[in-house]
C-alpha cells in the first residue's frame, strides 16, 4: 500500500470517527454510529498495518498483541455489570494514558525517529514526546486511583495532604526544569534521566489530584480523565506527524472536556475548584448551612405498604434514581415498578440529573439495562417544570440533587446548582438507608417538608417490598 | 378555638359542612370542633362517625351557634340562624353578598367576621384547593348525567348484541364550565357520543381532552368575561346560536344545559319549539333552573314531561350526591382553614394582606368590606393560546448568556499571543499539524454538544475506545521497513519492539473491549 493510499484510508477514518460521534445524538442512531467507529478502527489498523511505515516482519508480533489484548477487552466487555461501567471506563483510559507513555519512551529511543529533524523542529520533537508521557502518565495513575475509588478498593474519602497545593506547584517547577533540562540532552541516555523524572513526578501527581477529589465529584474527574487520554493521543499524534491521531485526539479531548463542563455546570461549580478538591464525603470542614443549622418542621416515615398506596393512587409518577439505586443493583425492581404502573395507565416518567452516579450518563445505561425505554426517561431540564402536575416523585438514593436547599438557601454550599424539584410534587417519596447528608455534607431541607415520606432502607428490598404491596 | 358545624336549615339540603375525616385535619390544626346532633345524617355522617374522629356532638342548633367561635355552613344563612351566632363570631360558607344585602346589614351588625367562599378569588391559582364553586358544580355536572341516565329509557353506549344492534346516546352539552366538562366526561365514561358547545372558544381543547366533541357557533367573536365566566353575546352570535341548538335538538338524544351569566338570569338557549323537534324518549337537564332555566319549559325543583321529552330541573343535584358534595365541600374549607391558621395553633388570622383571603373576606368585624378590589393576579393574558409555545429551548446548543465582554477580550488576547508565539517560532511542518489541530477541536466540540446526555456513558466508552487509535504510533515503531533501518545500526530494536508490543496489547484490550462494551450498552436503549 502506498503512503498516499495510506494518508487517505486516514481521511476516511477520521470521517467515520466523526460520524461515530454524530451519532450519538439520538439512541435510533447511536448503533450505526458505534458501527462507523469500529469501522473506521479496521480501517486506521489495516492501512497502518499494511502501510509503508511496517514491514512483513512486524505483522506476527502485532498479530500476537492484537489477539491478546483484543480477547482481554472482549472478556471484559462481556463480563462487565453495568453498575460498574464507570470502573471499567477509568480502567481504559488508564490504558490509553499507559500507552502513551510507552509510545513516547519507544519514539524518544528510537534514533530513526528524529532523524530528518533539526533545531527548532527536533526541539518541538521533543517537547511532543515530553509532553505526551507527562500526559499519559497523568492519565495512567489518575484512571488508576479513579477506578480503585469506584470500585470501592479506595476509600471514597478525598485524601488532603498539607500544603497539596504548594506541592504540585513544586512538582510542576521540577517538571519544568527537567525538561530544560531534557531539551538540552546531548545523547538519549541523557535525556532519559530527565525523561524518567518528569514520568514519576507526572504520576504521582496523578494519585494526588484524584486522591484529593471526593466521590460526588467523580463524575467530573472521569470526564476529566477522559479529555487527557484524548490529549495524549493528540500528543502522540504531533510527536509521530500523524493527523489521523491528531484529529481523534482532539476529538476526544474535547468530547472529554464538554462532558466535565456539563458536569460542573451541573453541580454548579468551578472546574477549578473540582480538581482542587475536597469536597466530598466528610470532607475537612463539617459543611454549615447559612442560616439556621437544622431546617423546621418534622421528618415523616412511612413504611413500603403505605408507599404502595399511595402510588396505586396517583396517576402521574416521576422517579429520580441516584447512585443509591446503582449501588443496591435496584435497577429491575425499578422497572419492575415502572412497568405495573404504566400498565395501569399510570404515567411514570424517569428524571435524570446530569450528575446522578458516578459518570455522565450512569443512570440512563442503568435503566437501559433494566428495559426501561428511553423515551420515558428524561432529562432534568425537560421535566423539571412537569413536577407540580405530578402525584407522586420517588427518589432513590438520591440526596443532593434534590435538596431544595440550592434554591432556597442563598448560604448553603450547594446554592445555586440545578436541582430536581422533586418537592414541587404532590406527595414526594424519599427513598434513604438513613438520615445522612449526601456527600456534599449538607442537610436536605427536603426530609422536613410537609409533603415528603421517607421510606427508610435498602433500595432493592424496599421496592420489591412495595412491589408485593402493589401486587395485592 | 371552637368550630361549630350546624345542620343545614334549607329545604331539601342533605349537605354538610365538614365530614367525620376532615373534623380529624381540623383537630390536628389545634381547633375544637362541634357538631350539631343530626347535622350529618343526610350525608350518612352519623353523630357516632362525628364522635369517633374527636367532635363533641352538641343537641340543639341556639347551643351550637353559641358555642362555636367560627361556624362552618353550607347554604346562605337564614336571619333565624345569623340572631343565634354569637357577637364578633366568624362565619364560613355561601353568602352571596350581592343577592343578600339585607343578611349583609345584619350580619355586620353582629359584628362578624365573614368568608364568603363564593368570592374567592378563582383566577389564583394558589385559590384552587378553595374553590367550592367548582368542587360543588363538579359534583352536580356528574349527577346531571345520572339523572338523564335515570330517565332515559335507552343504553348510553352503543352495543352489538344478540338482540340486535344498539346505538350509542348522543348528548349535547351547553356550557363547557365546570359542571358541563364534569358532564361530558360522565358521559363520555359512560360510552355516549357527546358534544357541547361554548362561547368561550378556547374551552374547545378541555373538551376534546374529556372525550368530547366541540361544536362552533359558525360566527366569530370573543365569549370570555374574565374570572372563568362566559358574558352576554351579540345578536349576531346569538342567532347563530339558536339555528346551531336547534340543529343538535333535532340530532340529539339528551341535553343538558349549564349556561350561568353571573348577576344574570340564566340565558334561554332551549325554546319550546327545539324542545318539540327532539325525538321522543328524549331528555333535557336544565343545570341552571335556579336561576330560571336555559330551557324556556324547565319547571325549577322537578322533572316533568312535555311534547314526549322529560325535562329534568332539579335544583338540588348537590344534596342528591350529599355525602361526595359534603366531602369535597369539607376539604375546601379545611384548605381555608389552613390558610387561615398558618401557626396550626388552633386560631384564626384574617390576613387581608393575601389576595385569596382579602376576595374571601366580606365582612371584617363588622365592616363591610365587600366587594374586594381585583386581585393583582393575573393580568388576564387575554390570548393565551397564542403564547401557549414561546421558542422551545434550543435542546443542548443552549451554553447560557455570552460571557462578559472583558472576559472574552481577555481570552482572545491571550489566544492572539499564543498564537503570535507559535507563528514566530514554529517550523512549517508544525503549523499544518497545528492547523489540523485546532480545526479538529471545534469538529469535536460542535458534534458532542449534539450528543444527547443520555448517551452520555456510551459516549465515553466509545470515545475511550477511538482514543485507542494511538495503537498506529506502536504500529509503526514495531518493524520499520529496513531501508529506514540500514545507517542505524544502534537503533534498540529489542527495546522499542518490547514497548510497542505491550502497548499494542493494552490498546488493544481497549480498543476491543470499548467498541464492544459500547455496542452492549447501546443495543440496551430501546424504545
Amino acid at each position: 500500500m502506498s503512503a498516499s493510499l495510506a494518508t487517505v484510508s486516514y481521511i476516511g477514518a477520521i470521517i467515520l470517527f466523526i460520524l461515530s460521534l454524530g451519532g450519538l445524538s439520538n439512541p435510533e442512531t447511536s448503533r450505526r454510529g458505534n458501527l462507523y467507529g469500529i469501522i473506521g478502527m479496521t480501517i486506521a489498523v489495516l492501512a497502518t498495518v499494511f502501510g509503508p511505515r511496517v514491514s512483513a516482519a512486524g505483522i506476527s508480533w502485532i498479530i500476537a498483541a492484537m489477539v491478546v489484548g483484543g480477547s482481554v477487552g472482549l472478556y471484559a466487555a462481556r463480563k462487565v455489570q453495568m453498575t460498574q461501567m464507570p470502573e471499567l471506563v477509568a480502567l481504559m483510559h488508564s490504558l490509553v494514558g499507559i500507552s502513551a507513555c510507552l509510545i513516547g519512551f519507544a519514539n524518544y529511543i528510537d534514533p530513526t525517529a528524529s532523524l530528518h529533524l533539526s533545531g527548532a523542529e527536533k526541539a518541538i520533537h521533543e517537547i511532543e514526546v515530553y509532553l505526551g508521557i507527562l500526559i499519559g502518565a497523568v492519565t495512567f495513575s489518575g484512571s488508576l486511583i479513579a477506578f480503585g475509588k469506584l470500585s470501592g478498593k479506595i476509600g471514597g474519602k478525598p485524601m488532603l495532604l498539607p500544603g497539596r497545593h504548594f506541592m504540585n506547584l513544586l512538582g510542576l517547577l521540577v517538571v519544568i526544569a527537567f525538561g530544560w533540562q531534557f531539551l538540552h540532552a546531548q545523547t538519549i541516555s541523557a535525556g532519559m534521566l530527565g525523561l524518567t523524572v518528569m514520568t514519576v513526578i507526572a504520576l504521582l501527581f496523578g494519585i494526588h489530584m484524584v486522591m484529593a477529589i471526593g466521590g460526588a465529584d467523580m463524575p467530573v474527574v472521569i470526564s476529566m480523565l477522559n479529555s487527557y487520554s484524548g490529549w495524549a493521543a493528540a500528543a502522540t499524534g504531533f510527536m509521530l506527524s500523524n493527523d489521523l491521531l491528531i484529529v481523534t485526539g482532539a476529538l476526544v479531548g474535547s468530547s472529554g472536556a464538554i462532558l466535565s463542563y456539563i458536569m460542573c455546570r451541573a453541580m454548579n461549580r468551578n472546574f477549578f475548584s473540582v480538581i482542587a478538591g475536597g469536597f466530598g464525603t466528610g470532607g475537612g470542614k463539617p459543611a454549615k448551612a447559612g442560616g439556621d443549622a437544622q431546617p423546621a418542621g418534622e421528618v415523616v416515615s412511612i413504611n413500603a405498604a403505605e408507599a404502595a398506596e399511595l402510588l396505586r393512587e396517583a396517576k402521574s409518577v416521576i422517579i429520580v434514581p441516584g447512585y443509591g439505586m446503582a449501588v443496591a443493583q435496584a435497577q429491575h425492581a425499578v422497572y419492575e415498578i415502572a412497568q405495573f404502573l404504566r400498565e395501569k395507565g399510570v404515567n411514570v416518567r424517569f428524571a435524570i440529573h446530569p450528575v446522578a452516579g458516578r459518570m455522565p450518563g450512569h443512570m440512563n445505561v442503568l435503566l437501559a439495562e433494566a428495559k426501561v425505554p428511553y423515551d420515558i426517561v428524561m432529562e432534568m431540564d425537560e421535566i423539571n417544570e412537569d413536577f407540580p402536575d405530578t402525584d407522586v416523585a420517588i427518589v432513590i438514593g438520591a440526596n443532593d440533587i434534590v435538596n431544595p436547599a440550592a434554591q432556597e438557601e442563598p448560604g448553603s454550599p450547594i446554592a445555586g446548582m440545578p436541582v430536581l424539584e422533586v418537592w414541587k410534587a404532590r406527595t414526594s417519596i424519599m427513598m434513604k438507608r438513613s438520615m445522612a447528608t449526601g456527600y456534599a455534607g449538607v442537610e436536605n431541607p427536603l426530609f422536613y417538608k410537609e409533603n415528603n415520606r421517607m421510606l427508610f432502607g435498602d433500595a432493592k428490598k424496599m421496592l420489591e417490598e412495595v412491589l408485593v404491596a402493589l401486587r395485592t | 378555638m371552637r368550630i361549630g358545624i350546624p345542620s343545614e336549615t334549607s329545604a331539601g339540603e342533605k349537605r354538610v359542612a365538614t365530614v367525620p375525616d376532615v373534623v380529624e385535619k381540623l383537630i390536628k390544626l389545634g381547633f375544637k370542633v362541634a357538631v350539631e346532633s343530626g347535622a350529618g345524617d343526610g350525608a350518612n355522617c352519623s353523630d357516632d362517625t362525628y364522635r369517633a374522629a374527636g367532635a363533641e356532638i352538641i343537641v340543639g342548633a341556639p347551643q351550637l351557634w353559641a358555642a362555636s367561635d367560627i361556624v362552618l355552613k353550607v347554604n346562605v344563612p337564614t336571619s333565624a340562624e345569623v340572631e343565634l351566632m354569637r357577637e364578633g363570631g366568624t362565619l364560613i360558607g355561601f353568602i352571596w353578598p350581592a343577592q343578600n344585602p339585607e343578611l349583609m346589614k345584619q350580619l355586620a351588625a353582629k359584628k362578624a367576621t365573614v368568608l364568603a367562599i363564593d368570592c374567592l378569588p378563582r383566577q389564583l391559582s394558589r385559590a384552587q384547593k378553595m374553590d367550592a364553586l367548582t368542587s360543588q358544580a363538579g359534583v352536580a355536572g356528574y349527577r346531571a348525567v345520572i339523572e338523564a341516565a335515570n330517565v332515559f329509557g335507552r343504553f348510553f353506549n352503543g352495543q352489538i348484541t344478540a338482540a340486535g344492534k344498539v346505538p350509542p346516546a348522543k348528548v349535547f352539552i351547553a356550557g363547557a364550565g365546570v359542571a358541563g366538562l364534569a358532564a361530558i366526561g360522565t358521559a363520555a365514561g359512560l360510552g355516549a357520543i357527546v358534544r357541547a358547545n361554548d362561547t368561550r372558544a378556547e374551552v374547545a381543547d378541555q373538551v376534546k381532552s374529556l372525550g368530547g366533541e366541540f361544536v362552533k357557533v359558525e360566527y366569530e367573536e370573543e365569549g370570555s368575561g374574565g374570572g372563568g365566566y362566559a358574558k352576554v353575546m351579540s345578536e349576531g352570535f346569538q342567532q347563530a346560536q339558536r339555528e346551531m341548538y336547534a340543529k343538535q335538538a333535532r340530532e340529539v338524544d339528551i341535553i343538558i344545559t349549564t349556561a350561568l351569566i353571573p348577576g344574570k338570569p340564566a340565558p334561554r338557549l332551549i325554546t319550546a319549539e327545539m324542545v318539540q323537534s327532539m325525538k321522543p324518549g328524549s331528555v333535557i337537564v336544565d343545570m341552571a333552573a335556579e336561576r330560571g332555566g336555559n330551557c324556556e319549559l324547565t319547571e325549577p325543583g322537578k322533572a316533568v314531561v312535555k311534547h314526549g321529552v322529560t325535562i329534568v330541573g332539579y335544583t338540588d343535584l348537590n344534596s342528591r350526591l350529599a355525602k361526595q358534595s359534603s366531602t369535597l365541600y369539607a376539604n375546601n374549607l379545611y384548605r381555608l382553614t389552613e390558610e387561615l391558621c398558618k401557626t396550626k395553633d388552633g386560631t384564626i388570622s384574617v390576613n387581608m394582606e393575601d389576595d385569596a383571603i382579602r376576595g374571601l373576606t366580606v365582612i371584617k368585624d363588622g365592616e363591610i368590606t365587600w366587594p374586594a378590589p381585583a386581585p393583582k393576579l393575573p393580568v388576564a393574558a387575554p390570548k393565551p393560546a397564542a403564547a401557549a409555545k414561546v421558542a422551545p429551548p434550543p435542546a443542548h446548543g443552549n451554553r447560557g448568556a455570552p460571557s462578559s465582554p472583558g472576559k472574552t477580550a481577555v481570552l482572545f488576547g491571550a489566544v492572539a499571543l499564543l498564537f503570535l508565539l507559535i507563528g514566530a517560532y514554529a517550523p512549517a511542518a508544525f503549523l499544518g499539524h497545528f492547523t489540523v489541530f485546532v480545526l479538529a477541536c471545534f469538529v469535536g466540540y460542535m458534534v458532542v454538544w449534539n450528543v444527547t446526555p443520555a448517551l452520555h456513558t456510551p459516549l465515553m466508552s466509545v470515545t475511550n475506545a477511538i482514543s485507542s487509535i494511538i495503537t498506529i504510533g506502536a504500529l509503526v515503531q514495531i518493524a520499520p521497513p529496513h531501508g529506514l533501518l540500514s545507517s542505524f545500526t544502534d537503533r534498540p530494536d529489542g527495546w522499542i519492539r518490547l514497548l510497542a508490543v505491550v502497548a499494542i496489547a493494552l490498546t488493544a484490550v481497549n480498543m476491543f473491549g470499548g467498541f464492544a462494551v459500547t455496542r452492549r450498552m447501546l443495543s440496551m436503549f430501546r424504545k
